[in-house]
């Protein structure tokens, strides 16, 4: 358009400059005639132009809401359809293993009361199988229920079996620095006992978890969770726990009211950007009846012995964090030690389930030896994990536990009371390909049982999917 | 029990603050807090310009701070997915909880970028919602500020007013400072660059910038010398004219890349408390006199 303005506007100005050749009157009057017309035709090109802008205005604007209205389509496209937007977050852990170790008919740890009660242990717990298998694979589910609560389900999967390793719900709204949870809780005592297996820094527990707490490594239990955090600046906080008690070393009661109580203090914060730390200390109090296990008597034969009373476990935990500026991305390291003592003090009863005769039946007609049973056993272990690259990490860890004193009361004249320091010195690097997905290798030095040397190679894969979980320090 | 009692009636007894307590994920939203309550507020911030907020532990430190805050200022957008969700739980304080008034999150008051078409870990660490590296773009961080001064006057009605004229005016003066920003970035229009991770795509929507490849082969995942071969030969074509990396970002993939491919790695500080990045207004002046340093003008 504007293009053609310009012609007709050059047109004119050739017109008007037409040499003076005609007569004067005439050519004024023609000049007059083409003077009104370049006016006119000014005019009517100013309009188009001012028509033209005006258009071009209208169409920038009607561009920039077309993008608003593109961006907000895009942003109400990302969210979800409103059917499964209130779906849990889900989040699924695959784990397996090749583990290559000495064969053991039965794995247990000397000096300690086996956790798995009376099994014949040996291939029975994942932990002792050899070559590959499958660790069970956690599937999580969480989400908030309403302002008020949080409820989360961690099911533990395997042959045969679904396991609910927790599900409890959490008040989000009581304020003054109190948590509740109710359900079945992962206890807060101690620091490792929280982490589920894909969280550890080790393919396996430290050894002092294993017999405080069984296979599992972890005391969890039907009850209730109350936490409180102080207004603070450094972190403390003070938690007390009821329940059930079903877990060893409690034994399930079936009674009214609670089984156990449980209180922890944590305190933590930073000594600097790159330095953070957690340190705590706990006590566990909890009662068994009929807590059942295998013994060998002084023969060499098999004995049941069966335990009635009281259980009191103290336990101290540090965590210490270091990265470079706070930046744990590239390189970091994480020093972390444990150390337990338990009492258990009540009766022990020697029995002779299989009629072989053993110390406290020798006729095999049914009797048994009751005695008093009184013990004082600890252990530690501690261990540094470097993550030197942003994919690679290597750490070591050593384990020692004293069977401490056994008082088995005249029971051990017919039991033999193992006396003995187990422990364990262990090395692994770990690949992670992104923070989905980690490969470890480990060599374990296994002298948890006396009188065997067990070299262990372990080759693992831990894997989750799904939502984005979020870690305890 | 006793001492529990004392501790317990010492809180009791201690004066209500006055201040808002804020407790931000990333320093550009403590900033933006602090040029909107000046002393009204008492600001937190859990991370340094030096830290990856994804990659960050929910240290006890934070729970501690996230107890007694009146507001929670995250960027969103799953930045903090990674340890903000046990913070808030762990804390005890309802007040900073999802859905609460108490938890503001940036990335709802501006058009997110980079949303992914699909959802799949196989394209590496993906935010579902959209790009959460926001603060590179002055424009949005005047969008998050009217949000979070409206936010911050609900939360404490008494400074109300305060809160507002502290926005005016930090937005009158950001909106000057914009104008100058883009004034002298202008040569940037156009420019074609290579990124170390995708944290930058604002930052070139604002200055009219071209990514043309990223020396992560995916988000999240660190360079690997074959990517890092790759991207080199297609410069010969795209022709960069510089690298760009976080000040928080390892500096040898960026390095490797500005010496094979002859052109300069620049630094940009990212957020606030970086170097030469003390507040809001620096953290921009560097950003965009950095950026033409590379550019050689």
């Amino acid at each position: 358009m504007r293009s053609t303005s310009l012609i007709v506007l050059a047109a004119c100005g050739a017109l008007a400059s037409i040499p003076a050749s005609a007569a004067d009157a005439d050519l004024n009057a023609l000049r007059e005639e083409i003077a009104q017309m370049k006016q006119a035709y000014e005019q009517r090109i100013k309009a188009l132009e001012s028509r033209l802008e005006k258009a071009e205005t209208t169409v920038v604007k009607a561009e920039a809401s077309a993008t608003q209205a593109q961006a907000s389509a895009r942003q109400a496209g990302a969210r979800p359809a409103p059917a499964n937007a209130f779906n849990p977050e889900i989040s699924l852990i695959l784990q397996g293993r090749y583990k290559d170790m000495k064969e053991v008919p039965e794995r247990t740890i000397t000096g300690f009361w086996p956790a798995a009660g009376h099994d014949h242990g040996g291939g029975a717990g994942e932990a002792n199988q050899r070559g590959f298998s499958l660790d069970h694979s956690e599937l999580a589910f969480g989400a908030n229920i309403d302002p008020w609560w949080r409820g989360q389900l961690m099911l533990g999967v395997r042959d045969d079996e679904v396991e609910v390793e927790e599900a409890w719900v959490q008040t989000l709204g009581i304020g003054h620095g109190i948590g509740l949870k109710g359900g079945r809780v992962r206890s807060g005592i101690g620091y490792l006992n929280e982490q589920h297996p894909h969280a550890w820094d080790f393919s396996d527990a430290p050894l002092m978890y294993t017999v405080m707490f069984g296979e599992h490594a972890s005391y969890a239990q039907d009850g209730v969770q109350l936490k409180w955090v102080a207004p603070t600046e450094t972190f403390i906080e003070l938690g007390a726990e009821f329940g059930r008690g079903a877990e060893f070393p409690g034994t399930d009661r079936n009674k009214n009211g609670s089984n156990n109580g449980a209180i922890f203090a944590h305190v933590g914060g930073d000594l600097d950007a790159s330095n953070n730390w957690r340190a705590g200390v706990s006590y566990l109090r909890t009662r068994a009846r009929d807590r059942e296990a295998r013994f060998e008597d002084v023969g060499g034969l098999e004995a049941q012995g069966v335990f009635d009373g009281d259980s009191r476990t103290w336990l101290a935990d540090f965590v210490w964090k270091w990265a470079p500026e706070g930046n744990a991305k590239y390189q970091n390291f994480k020093l972390q030690g444990e150390w337990f003592q338990r009492k258990e003090k009540g009766t022990l009863d020697c029995l002779d389930e299989d009629a072989v005769g053993n110390a406290c039946d020798p006729l095999a007609v049914g009797a048994s030896v009751l005695s008093d049973y009184k013990t004082r056993q600890s252990g530690w272990y501690l261990q540094g994990v470097y993550q030197f690259t942003p994919n690679w990490r290597a750490g070591v860890r050593y384990d020692r536990l004293d069977s401490g004193d056994r008082d088995f009361g005249i029971n051990a004249a017919n039991l033999v009371v193992d006396s003995y320091h187990p422990s364990r010195s262990s090395v692994m690097a770990d690949y992670s390909w992104s923070e989905f997905s980690r490969l470890r290798l480990q060599y374990a030095h296994d002298k948890s049982m006396q009188g065997i040397t067990d070299n262990q190679v372990t080759l693992q894969y831990i894997m989750s999917l799904g939502a984005h979980g979020a870690h305890k320090f | 029990m006793k001492l529990l009692l004392l501790v317990l009636l010492a809180i009791a007894a201690m004066p209500a603050a006055a201040a808002l307590k804020v407790f931000a994920t990333v320093p550009e939203w403590g900033a933006l807090a602090r040029e909107i309550g000046g002393d009204r507020v008492q600001v937190f911030t859990a991370t340094t310009a030096l830290q990856d907020a994804h990659h960050v532990d929910a240290r006890p430190s934070l729970i501690a701070r996230a107890r007694s805050a009146d507001l929670l200022i995250a960027t969103g957008a799953d930045l903090e997915v990674g340890w903000l969700p046990v913070v808030q739980r762990e804390s005890g304080n309802p007040r900073i909880q999802s859905g609460q008034p108490g938890y503001f999150e940036a990335a709802q008051h501006v058009r997110l970028l980079d949303v992914p078409a699909r959802l799949d870990r196989a394209d590496g660490d993906v935010h579902a919602a959209g790009n959460p590296h926001i603060q590179t773009d002055p424009r949005n961080v005047l969008a998050v500020g009217e949000g979070l001064a409206a936010r911050m006057a609900q939360l404490d009605p008494a400074n109300a007013a305060a809160y507002r004229s502290g926005h005016a005016a930090f937005a009158e003066r950001w909106r000057t400072q914009i104008k100058r920003w883009e004034a002298q970035a202008a040569p940037l229009k156009g420019v074609a660059v290579v990124s170390q991770h995708k944290a930058w795509p604002y930052l070139y929507d604002w200055l009219g910038m071209r990514e043309v490849a990223a020396l992560e082969p995916k988000p999240g995942v660190e360079p690997s010398l074959a990517h890092l071969a790759l991207v080199r030969d297609q410069a010969a074509t795209s022709r960069p004219r510089m690298v760009i990396r976080a000040a928080y970002n390892s500096a040898r993939p960026a390095e490797w890349f500005a010496k094979e491919a002859k052109v300069p790695a620049v630094v940009l500080p990212f957020t606030v408390g970086a170097p030469e990045a003390a507040d809001l207004t620096a953290l921009f002046d560097t950003t965009v006199q950095r950026l033409l340093k590379g550019l050689g003008t």
